[in-house]
């Protein structure tokens, strides 16, 4: 019994070298990473379409975004990965034997930032929709004014106006995508939570791995708080305080 | 030359949203022919036959959703009071379970708590001859306690700023009444903070929906792990997932229908 939980937290098994599992779990850590911030930034990049299109756009692209976001924020994102990594895939393999190439593997990792980025799209749409309504209309008519070309506005004026009343709906996107990469696991993507089970399961210290995977990314956590915190100070600057 | 004040515009109230707009009757054409489509071309056989433990795990599911939201809301209302008026140490504690929970992913906690606990329970002979055992032995618990903490950790902190955001002088006029403190707990600070908190509850519900699929990879029956049967009897693999992507469609629209209806009954003063 005391020689059981002794090996329970035999630290010797998170060392970074062969025996122990410290690498292979930075590893996935590091992967974990990767596809937070590349499903984040595929996600930014759909918001800012998708908030455009919803906010200027004609009446048809306005409601097909409406149905994209609603369905997303309804269905749990375990589904939606599963669907998307499944169809995602197989519609690249459709396309590609349309041009009479065999089936290729579709990376992982590519898979999976395309998911994380079509949920988190639809999130960011809406911050960022709420992020532009708040931006003084004078300000984008002023530019207008000015004669700048619609897109010089969007790069000018409108981003970085909304950008203070869209960090704090961003940054918690960012909280969540960093999370949303463990659901990766039940598809199979070796990420951390996947790995830390693997460790976990053939060495049978279960509390030990998952505690430390948790203390990875609550460390991942709290250095983007205080990163945020930072962004937040800078593109705040120059109004007034929250009260 | 008389003084001419320029009337006012009359002010039009913008249309309302039909439903019947000309583009909106195209894309409605345009989702019937998909789905006839997906109701044609696809496998749907085999629905009747799991027809009963399709309800089954829709009825697990809800009963999983509701109870761990509301055990999880009863520890979510000392969570929050304690930030806002408890002693230091007991905030300090409140504030990091707070972030603990909120900074680590769901299926984590859920494993820690499924593996590594019940990895550690299963070592000790007195937990094992004890009368909990039969309950130990089995996932739910495990998917149950992870569930509640979860939902507790999230809404500590939304109950926390409703706590903060009830006006001073209502409280000070409970005071001026003679309440007592649990009186003015029970009859003001907790009904209005609850009134606050509702609209933001209901998004907490939801996403707790949304979590409750996680349990399935803990071996616990609900409506995801009975797609998941499916989907290995069957071989198909999206047939199942979109019918469970409508249900839980179905889920969320219920819900927030519900919830708009209490939020109605609490009047309010307002325009």
């Amino acid at each position: 019994m005391a020689a059981s939980s002794a090996t329970m937290f035999d630290l010797s098994l998170l060392s970074l070298s062969a025996p122990g599992w410290g690498g292979v779990m930075l590893g996935g850590f590091v992967r974990s990473l990767e596809l937070a911030i590349g499903g984040y930034c595929l996600g930014i990049v759909l918001g800012i379409g998708g908030a455009f299109g919803k906010l200027y756009g004609g009446p048809i692209l306005r409601d097909l975004l409406e149905v994209y976001t609603t369905l997303i924020r309804a269905v749990p994102e375990l589904v939606l990965i599963l669907l998307l990594y499944y169809a995602g895939t197989d519609a690249v393999n459709q396309l590609i034997g349309l041009f009479n190439y065999g089936p290729v593997d579709i990376n992982g990792l590519v898979a999976g930032i395309f998911v994380i980025g079509v949920v988190q799209g639809a999130y960011s749409t809406e911050v960022l929709r709420g992020a532009i309504k708040a931006v003084p209309p004078g300000q984008i008519e002023a530019a207008r004014a000015y004669g700048m070309p619609p897109f010089q506005v969007l790069r000018r004026v409108t981003l970085p106006a909304m950008l203070p009343y869209a960090i704090p709906g961003l940054s918690n996107l960012w909280l969540i995508a960093t999370k949303d990469t463990a659901l990766l696991a039940v598809v199979g993507f070796s990420e951390l939570t996947l790995v830390t089970r693997q460790a976990a399961g053939s060495t049978k210290a279960y509390m030990m791995f998952f505690l430390a995977a948790g203390v990875l990314y609550l460390l991942l956590t709290l250095v983007s708080n205080v990163v945020i915190g930072i962004i937040e100070r800078r593109a705040r600057r120059g109004m007034a305080d929250p009260v | 030359m008389s003084e001419h004040v320029p009337a006012l515009p009359v002010y039009t109230p913008p249309k309302a949203r039909s439903l019947l707009e000309p583009h909106r009757l195209f894309l409605i054409a345009v989702f019937a022919v998909i789905i006839f489509c997906i109701v044609w071309f696809m496998r749907w056989d085999w629905i009747p036959q799991y027809q009963g433990r399709l309800l089954y795990g829709i009825g697990q599911t809800l009963i999983l959703l509701f109870s761990t939201a509301i055990a999880g809301f009863l520890f979510a209302v000392p969570l929050g009071l304690v930030q806002v008026t408890g002693p230091r140490p007991l905030a300090w504690l409140a504030k990091g379970f707070c972030t603990l929970i909120r900074g680590t992913p769901l299926l984590l906690q859920l494993w820690l708590i499924y593996y590594g606990l019940g990895s550690i329970f299963a070592q000790y002979p007195e937990i094992r001859q004890s009368f909990l055992w039969p309950y130990l032995r089995q996932a739910w618990p495990y998917g149950f306690v992870t569930l509640m903490i979860s939902f507790a950790a999230y809404e500590g902190e939304v109950m926390r700023g409703a706590f903060a955001g009830v006006p001073k002088g209502e409280i000070e006029a409970a005071k001026a009444f003679g309440m007592r403190r649990f009186t003015l707990f029970r009859r003001i600070w907790l009904p209005r903070a609850i009134h606050r908190a509702l609209p933001t509850l209901t998004g907490e519900t939801v996403l707790q929906l949304k979590s409750t699929p996680l349990v399935a990879t803990i071996t616990v029956i609900d409506v995801y792990a009975v797609i998941s049967k499916v989907r290995q009897d069957t071989y198909l693999t999206y047939e199942p997932l979109l019918l469970l992507a409508l249900i839980y469609l179905c889920l969320t629209g219920m819900m927030i229908v519900a919830f708009r209806f209490v939020e109605n009954r609490i009047p309010t003063r307002g325009a």
